[in-house]
């Protein structure tokens, strides 16, 4: 690793619909909240599920009071509130270099889609002959990253990774690793969706994968998963760095993998999975012991929680069922698909940080093909040497990030 | 002449078997009620496109949980058939 710097956590942002923010999000995941709402109803039309993940009392206006905010959606205000957060908790002070250098890396899989179906429903029932002339720019799923850039003056190299379920972890690792190598100075890294609009939620209800009522991932009772939204974002530098400008790390990020399963588009594959997350403790230079938690991708669909269970067993072996904690707080924030990567990031971090395991809620009862701890219901104290997260993405895209406490 | 009763209308079970060929994109005549999905080479993405062809032909709305349990032709033949039943019901009634 000679030559490689050691990649630290120096801060973090999270809005999701446990919190507003990454204090009162961590609160809420180790009290086992559930951030699972009844949706509004629309008037375009029915949706089979009533419930998702809503950010409550978020106040637009109070965060963008500027007429800028006409330029952005709700996927990329949520990059922004939480860059913003993670950047205010680094303490870091930019100057020339570093605006000059740094780097900025998000998530997201479907962008401002919510603006172009109000534009499209309006041109196509109403008959209006035009759409909002800043369609183009509200709807692209790089405008996140954008926002951050403009509003640092960060002149590095910054874009947006789109790989579904898996958007952000895939821009995390990708942050890591230009950190690690030295080829950027620091990054803000993360993700943002905003999936809940008629449109994006009737694409879902075709899926017949949603839930009917809440998220209960590994319980042999579960019924689908549930849609979320929300923006998490942390900031990455070197540790030398780090503590030379007297910052405090939160958790060590030390390792990447990536696979693809090369199979199917919707049905994932155990050995995929396992490639991806033995790639990242590769990386990293982990051994299975030295794992004590994964924040899994559980979705609480069938196809995956039976699938991400073999991949553990695949991965961990005997230590897989007897020492190895995993849990799913999609059962609490739900899924948040372009974000996830980096919401479950944040939750990893903190958990660390914490010496805390949060739990996987609403588990009622054991699928005998699952069956691993998944610290269900409750919140447990454990030292946290060294986690994984896992995303999982339609068409079988796997990435995982490896962390370690920073002590 | 022989006449058969059938409790399924022939012409839902032509539908449907139409449907499925579509969806599999193979000869109708190589559809039949007996043969399951899985017989038929079909994935759960092939059924979800099933799923919705059978929806919007016969205008009905297939529970997510009921759908999960078809696994052969005739129960779509047959759970399809309820349903056309069911809205016919309720349409004469109101």
């Amino acid at each position: 690793m000679s030559g490689l710097h050691r990649v630290v956590i120096t801060g973090l942002g999270a809005i999701t619909s446990l919190g507003l923010d990454a204090a009162e999000f961590w609160q809420s995941l180790a009290a086992g909240k559930s951030g699972i709402t009844p949706l509004p109803t629309y008037e375009q039309g029915t949706i089979r599920f009533k419930n998702a993940a809503s950010i409550k009392g978020y106040d637009r206006d109070a965060h963008f009071p500027d007429k800028n905010v006409a330029l952005m959606d709700r996927s990329a205000q949520l990059a922004l509130v939480a860059a913003r957060e993670a950047v205010k908790q680094s303490g870091i002070e930019w100057n020339d270099d570093l605006r000059a250098t740094a780097a900025i890396v998000t998530g997201c899989c479907m962008g401002g889609r919510a603006v172009e179906e109000v534009g499209y429903w309006e041109m196509y029932h109403h008959g209006r002959p035009r759409v909002n002339p800043l369609t183009i720019p509200l709807s692209m799923e790089s405008a996140g990253a954008s926002h951050i850039s403009i509003e640092y003056g960060i002149q590095g190299p910054t874009y947006t990774v789109s790989t579904a379920c898996s958007s952000s972890a895939h821009a995390i690792g990708q942050a890591f690793w230009m950190v690690r190598s030295g080829a950027v100075p620091v990054a803000i890294c993360g993700g943002s969706e905003a999936p809940l609009f008629f449109g994006g939620l009737k694409a879902w209800e075709a899926m017949r994968v949603v839930s009917h009522d809440t998220c209960r991932p590994f319980s042999a009772d579960r019924t689908g998963m549930v849609l979320g939204e929300g923006g998490a974002m942390m900031v990455l530098e070197p540790l030398d760095a780090a503590l030379a400008r007297g910052a405090k790390p939160i958790a060590e990020i030390v390792g990447f993998g990536m696979s693809s399963d090369a199979s199917h588009m919707t049905q994932p594959s155990p050995e995929g999975a396992a490639r991806a997350m033995k790639a990242a403790m590769r990386d990293g230079g982990l051994t299975n012991e030295q794992i004590s938690y994964v924040n899994a991708h559980g979705t609480a669909t069938e196809a995956n929680d039976r699938v991400e269970s073999a991949a553990l067993r695949l991965v961990f072996g005997d230590y897989a069922d007897d020492g190895l904690a995993i849990s799913s707080t999609k059962s609490m924030h739900a899924h948040t698909f372009g974000a996830a990567g980096a919401v479950e990031a944040v939750v990893t971090a903190l958990a660390i940080q914490n010496s805390v395991l949060p739990p996987t809620i609403n588990f009622n009862q054991v699928d005998p093909a699952c069956g691993l701890d998944v610290v269900p219901n409750e919140a447990r104290s454990r030292v946290i040497d060294a986690a994984l997260s896992n995303s999982f993405a339609f068409g079988g895209l796997n990435a995982v990030l490896a962390f370690k406490s920073y002590r | 002449m022989e006449v058969t009763e059938r409790y399924v209308p022939e012409s839902i079970q032509d539908r449907v078997l139409r449907l499925v060929a579509g969806v599999r994109r193979i000869p109708v005549e190589d559809v039949t009620p007996e043969k399951t999905f899985e017989d038929l080479g079909m994935d759960s993405l092939d059924k979800l496109n099933l799923l919705f062809e059978v929806e919007n032909e016969f205008d009905v709305e297939i529970d997510d949980q009921e759908a999960k349990q078809i696994s052969r032709v005739s129960e779509m033949i047959v759970g399809v058939t309820q349903l056309v039943e069911a809205k016919e019901k309720s349409s004469s009634a109101t």
